[in-house]
């Protein structure tokens, strides 16, 4: 769809080939990671490691401690324990130059609603050492042609890519989106997937936060499912769950009432229950759980919640 | 699409970002209708208000109330483009969360003051201009012609717009939620006003109410400014007897290092972290 408009005119950007290769380590690292509010713990022993050029998503119900964690990586939290390093500095005393190689994508321009389009990104061009022209940026989140619109005057999708926009501005090595799709209308959301997958191909490293799954799966290398503060899986999308995945539910009613089973050999299941059976079994079926299916078992919510 | 850079030169100069903050400061202040009319042209309209109901009435022999009051008005004006537009203006920005993306943009704090410091004297110059000259050709007010008293105009504006500035950065930390600060920081202003002679002549308060006011910066740069716009002889009529420049400039002085202090210890970019 609007992808193509919105690929990246990469070649603009390259990194300049004399640099030096990119570091090989963890852009981020994080050690038993704790933050508590008022006792509670909101991130309790979070481990993780992000590699340099992957989009990690960070996968959760709503308080389950995803934008705590951000946060602390982003350098705006304190913790109270645990090691965290993101490209190789401790967040919490990270200085302007770090500032400067790390990118946020807020949920405010930080500038106001009366500005224009242009007038923004040009504002905000002054805090950067190496900033992407004005006019470029705006062609990358395929603003170019609003660029003499108002903020206050833009849809929410527009919006939302003005921030990304400025986010990208300083061309951060990292990226942290939280939720960047939240509220937007299916449109405006493909696009800001398109804009991750071409910060993707630059090479960029993306942490997002999100709650839905099909965007984890959709945009995310891998996938770190977190509840109640605590990482309780971190996997590609494909590989999720993978001890769930592989076990089959058996259905079937039997006089009238139905009945189920859960096992990892399906096939021995129902050689056992068709050589019991009379006849028929009504409402034979063998299913596995599918992605979302195993997400909701990840974060613990009780099945027949969901029923 | 943005390739990331690895190897980068050092971020901007913290005056660099201040230049460019005062152009976006007063680019949003020109462009927030209620700032223009509540904190800008509110002098004006006292000014229009005082001059009209009192006209040429005379507070003492050779002082019409216009001329008494444009001191106060003036004052006023510095305290509302200063103390009270800052304080509220930063709470907005707290509570919208703009702050807290200067934060990760890395923004030096001293950038960001430098930027509602320059915003602040160029909007009150101008406000201080535009109040001058009504007062003089719509109501008469004659205006100093010499240059001695233009110098005291300007250091008691240039204390006071800095003063009001620091106190309104450190207030906005304190103050809470945008909500608050609209409710909470133009009720203070108008106590002080009451308390500092810019309604009534000071000398005609009680006593208590002198002593308080006595404390803040209004009451000396209303002061200051009567010293400029009134003659020569009016200053015994002071409370002190005489015009008291040394104080004046020690109290906004003072205030200035109080609140810079303050400002400084104080602020944050979000609530509550």
């Amino acid at each position: 769809m609007q992808k193509d408009s919105l690929l990246p005119t990469t070649r603009a950007l390259a990194a300049d080939p004399r640099e030096e290769p990119p570091d090989p380590g963890p852009v981020i690292s994080i050690r038993g990671l704790v933050k508590r509010y008022g006792g509670r713990a909101v991130v309790d022993g979070v481990d993780l490691e992000v590699r340099r050029g992957e989009v990690f998503a960070l996968l959760g119900p709503n308080g389950a401690g995803k934008t705590t964690t951000v946060e602390v990586l982003a350098g705006v939290r304190r913790r109270d324990a645990g090691e965290v390093q993101v490209l190789g500095v401790d967040p919490a005393v990270g200085d302007r130059a770090w500032r400067d190689r790390v990118g946020v994508v807020a949920q405010t321009t930080g500038a106001g609603n009366a500005l224009t389009v242009r007038e923004t990104v040009d504002h905000f061009a002054a805090y950067h050492a190496t900033p992407v022209p004005g006019g470029e940026l705006l062609d990358l989140v395929g603003l170019g042609a609003t660029a003499r619109t108002r903020v206050d005057k833009l849809s929410g999708g527009q919006r939302r890519r003005l921030e990304v926009a400025l986010g990208v501005q300083g061309r951060p090595e990292l990226l942290f989106l939280d939720e960047p799709t939240t509220g937007l209308d299916p449109v405006a959301r493909r696009q800001s997937w398109a804009l991750v997958e071409s910060l993707r191909a630059a090479g960029t490293t993306v942490l997002l936060t999100t709650h839905y799954l099909d965007e984890a799966a959709h945009l995310a290398d891998r996938v770190g499912v977190i509840t109640a503060g605590r990482l309780v899986e971190v996997a590609p999308p494909a590989e999720l769950g993978g001890e769930l995945r592989r076990e089959a539910t058996v259905r079937w009613t039997e006089d009238g009432v139905p009945r189920e089973v859960r096992t990892y050999r399906p096939a021995a299941v129902l050689r056992d229950l068709l050589a019991a059976a009379p006849g028929e079994l009504p409402d034979l079926t063998v299913t596995r759980p599918g992605l979302e299916d195993v997400y909701l078992r990840l974060v613990g919510v009780p099945e027949e919640a969901v029923r | 699409m943005t390739a990331p850079v690895l190897t980068r030169p050092a971020p901007p100069s913290w005056t660099r970002i201040a230049r460019a903050r005062v152009l976006l400061e007063l680019r949003l202040f020109l462009r927030e209708p209620q700032q223009v009319v509540f904190s800008f042209a509110y002098p004006v309209l006292m000014m229009v208000v005082f001059g009209s109901v009192f006209g040429a009435n005379e507070v003492s022999p050779g002082v019409s109330f216009s001329q008494y009051f444009l001191a106060g008005i003036a004052a006023t004006g510095i305290m509302l483009t200063s103390f009270q537009a800052v304080g509220m203006g930063i709470a907005e920005e707290r509570d919208r969360g703009d702050l807290a993306r200067l934060q990760v943009l890395g923004t030096p704090p001293l950038a960001y003051a430098g930027g509602k410091a320059g915003q602040v004297l160029l909007s009150t110059a101008a406000q201080l201009a535009l109040l001058l000259a009504v007062a003089a050709l719509v109501y008469d007010v004659p205006l100093p012609d010499d240059p001695g008293r233009w110098a005291t105009f300007a250091w008691v504006s240039l204390g006071g717009a800095l003063a009001g500035t620091v106190l309104g950065i450190a207030v906005s930390s304190g103050v809470g939620s945008a909500r608050a600060a609209a409710a909470g920081i133009p009720a203070l202003a108008i106590v002080l006003q009451f308390f500092s002679g810019v309604f009534f002549v000071f000398t005609e308060l009680p006593a208590w109410m002198q002593q308080v006011a006595a404390v803040f910066p209004l009451k000396w740069m209303t002061q200051g400014m009567r010293s400029v716009f009134l003659p020569e002889q009016a200053a015994a009529a002071e409370v002190a007897g005489a015009w008291e420049h040394g104080r004046t400039a020690l109290v906004l002085l003072a205030w200035v290092v109080v609140g810079t202090v303050l400002a400084a210890r104080t602020f944050r970019w979000r609530r509550g972290a």
